[in-house]
């Protein structure tokens, strides 16, 4: 049954995850982040769907016991928050290399180091680029509202298993301790063992069978030409994503002349600025990307070709700019704005930016 | 309709579940609301702030730089949101311990002695209802009636005992509220 509930965005991860068919979370607690396992066993899903809910001794158990757990063929995932996600990176490379679905929420703060438990954007560059060692990448969600953090859960699992590959939900401390309105979707039952069988025979560690080879899950190959040629398929696997996957919203794009990209949280405060541009008669419109990697290079590459000028607002010091550049190529000037450290700009400073910069 | 609204003070004087309650009451009446609150180590004993926006649109960003109206419950909050109500917008505060008291006068100012009257009426722990009331009097963006409902969906069936003493403290507030300018 459909089920309307005012909740944090912390708190509807843990609804989503529970009516996902999450087979299993594990998760340290970290502000802001730590409703979703508070949550959790409130809600005790081990009692209803049968879900696990592990709180681990650490972030470095968590992501491993993640592992384990999509090694299995199991709807698996874990959340932290900035300093969390960082302890996480050796096992987020481990996971890509050996190809394993699972799903990832950074609810983030402002860093560097242990920094602050208020929000901030900073963790961009860590999610689309260098989150760990190697060759690899994760499907990067960015949700700007309650509604989204609950989404973002199903969305989340459905491109993990499609590709087996990590997917990353990218919130921040706003989306996280927000409540807003939330719809909540009838329960989606887990997966039965038949149906891990059908959908993760060929790759995940059930047992082995007469039918098929033993399926052995490793991320290591010292035999450099098949670890090339492992790359080589890592590779082709992100061109497809990137193919098919890109995912963007966009307003008062038609007659625009200056175009606002922001994510998340920042998407929200932007959206609200525009409509005073728009109410000031400036001629702007909003990109919001939703999926950070694939990113929507090609679109922004179109409306270079025809707007003046594109500013970016972002809760850092300038992160998701280089790739809105990138797709730019010096074709019109790109700005940046940013508040660092757990600052937030309001949607009158980034008017303001508009208006001094727009001309 | 919007209403944007910024409730602040110290934490432990029931701030961040005063926006709760009304954000609940929001829903109720099928408003769009969002409840966006300053969290963090602050929380405990220093200041406590939260803002609350109630609309019949899609709320588009829960961060406000101004706000249409300021619930303020202490000096500190004083100091800091004065200056950001809305030309026009309405300004509540508490009197006690304000030491400096608002000088603007391009907004409507109105102030309740409400501490001091939760304590003399033995109402201490129904203190953020009691300015909700006062609020409301000043500015119905919901009904009473549906703070109420709010309220039954808020709280665990055992809390509901303490809806009626809720409700006095609704309309105690409604009448301690004076306008001042």
């Amino acid at each position: 049954m459909e089920e309307i509930k005012l909740i944090k965005g912390n708190e509807a991860v843990a609804e989503g995850a529970i009516r996902s068919g999450c087979d299993g979370y594990f998760g340290y607690p970290i502000t802001p982040q730590s409703e979703v396992l508070e949550t959790l066993m409130e809600l005790r899903p081990w009692e209803s769907t049968g879900m696990v809910v592990v709180q681990a001794e650490s972030e470095v158990s968590s992501i491993n016991m993640v592992y384990g757990g999509a090694a299995c063929g199991k709807r698996v995932m874990t959340s932290s928050s900035s300093p969390g996600v960082s302890l996480m990176a050796e096992g987020l490379s481990y996971l890509a290399g050996a190809e394993l679905p699972c799903l990832v929420v950074n609810v983030q703060r402002g860093g560097p180091g242990l920094g602050t438990i208020q929000p901030s954007q900073a963790d961009y560059f860590q999610a689309v680029k260098g989150t760990a060692h190697g060759d690899f990448k994760m499907i990067v969600l960015a949700p700007n509202s309650v509604q989204e953090m609950y989404d973002h859960v199903f969305d989340g699992f459905d491109l993990a298993f499609k590709y087996r590959i990590p997917v990353m939900m990218l919130s921040d401390g706003i989306i996280g301790q927000m409540m807003e309105k939330v719809v909540m979707t009838r329960q989606r039952p887990r997966w039965t063992k038949e149906e891990v069988s059908q959908i993760s025979d060929s790759w995940a560690t059930l047992g082995k069978h007469a039918g098929r080879e033993k399926n052995v899950i490793t991320s290591l190959e010292l035999d450099s030409q098949i670890m090339e040629k492992r790359n080589e398929h890592l590779q082709a696997k992100y061109r497809k994503i990137e193919a098919a996957e890109v995912r963007f919203e966009e307003s008062q794009m038609e007659d625009a002349e200056y175009v606002v990209v922001a994510f998340g949280s920042s998407a929200r405060i932007a959206s609200e600025a525009v409509s005073m541009a728009r109410a000031a008669g400036m001629k702007v419109g909003l990109l919001r990307p939703i999926t950070l990697w694939p990113f929507p290079t090609k679109r922004i590459e179109e409306l270079a070709g025809r707007v003046k000028g594109f500013l970016v607002p972002e809760l850092n010091a300038g992160q998701m700019v280089e790739d809105v550049r990138l797709a730019v190529n010096g074709k019109v000037p790109v700005w940046h704005y940013g508040r660092m450290g757990g600052m937030i700009y309001s949607p009158e400073d980034i008017f303001n930016e508009l208006k001094n910069n727009a001309r | 309709m919007k209403e944007t609204v910024i409730i602040a003070g110290f934490g432990g004087q029931g701030v961040l579940s005063m926006g709760k309650i009304l954000a609940y009451a929001g829903i109720v009446q099928n408003f769009e609301v969002s409840w966006m609150p300053a969290y963090g180590p602050e929380m405990r004993g220093g200041t406590a702030n939260v803002t609350v926006i109630l609309s019949d649109k899609a709320i588009s960003s829960p961060i406000a730089g101004e706000f249409d109206t300021a619930v303020i419950l202490n000096q500190q909050s004083m100091d800091k949101f004065e200056s950001k109500v809305k030309p026009g917008g309405v300004l509540i505060y508490d009197t006690n311990g304000i030491t400096r008291h608002p000088e603007r006068t391009d907004i409507e100012v109105y102030a309740m002695d409400a501490t001091e009257e939760a304590a003399r009426r033995d109402m201490a722990r129904m203190f953020n209802t009691m300015v909700l009331g006062g609020y409301l009097a000043v500015r119905p963006v919901v009904k009473i009636e549906s703070i109420v409902e709010g309220l039954r969906k808020s709280l665990p069936e055992r809390a509901w005992k303490l809806i009626p003493a809720n409700e006095k403290a609704l309309a105690t507030g409604a009448e301690l509220i004076r306008k001042v300018r």
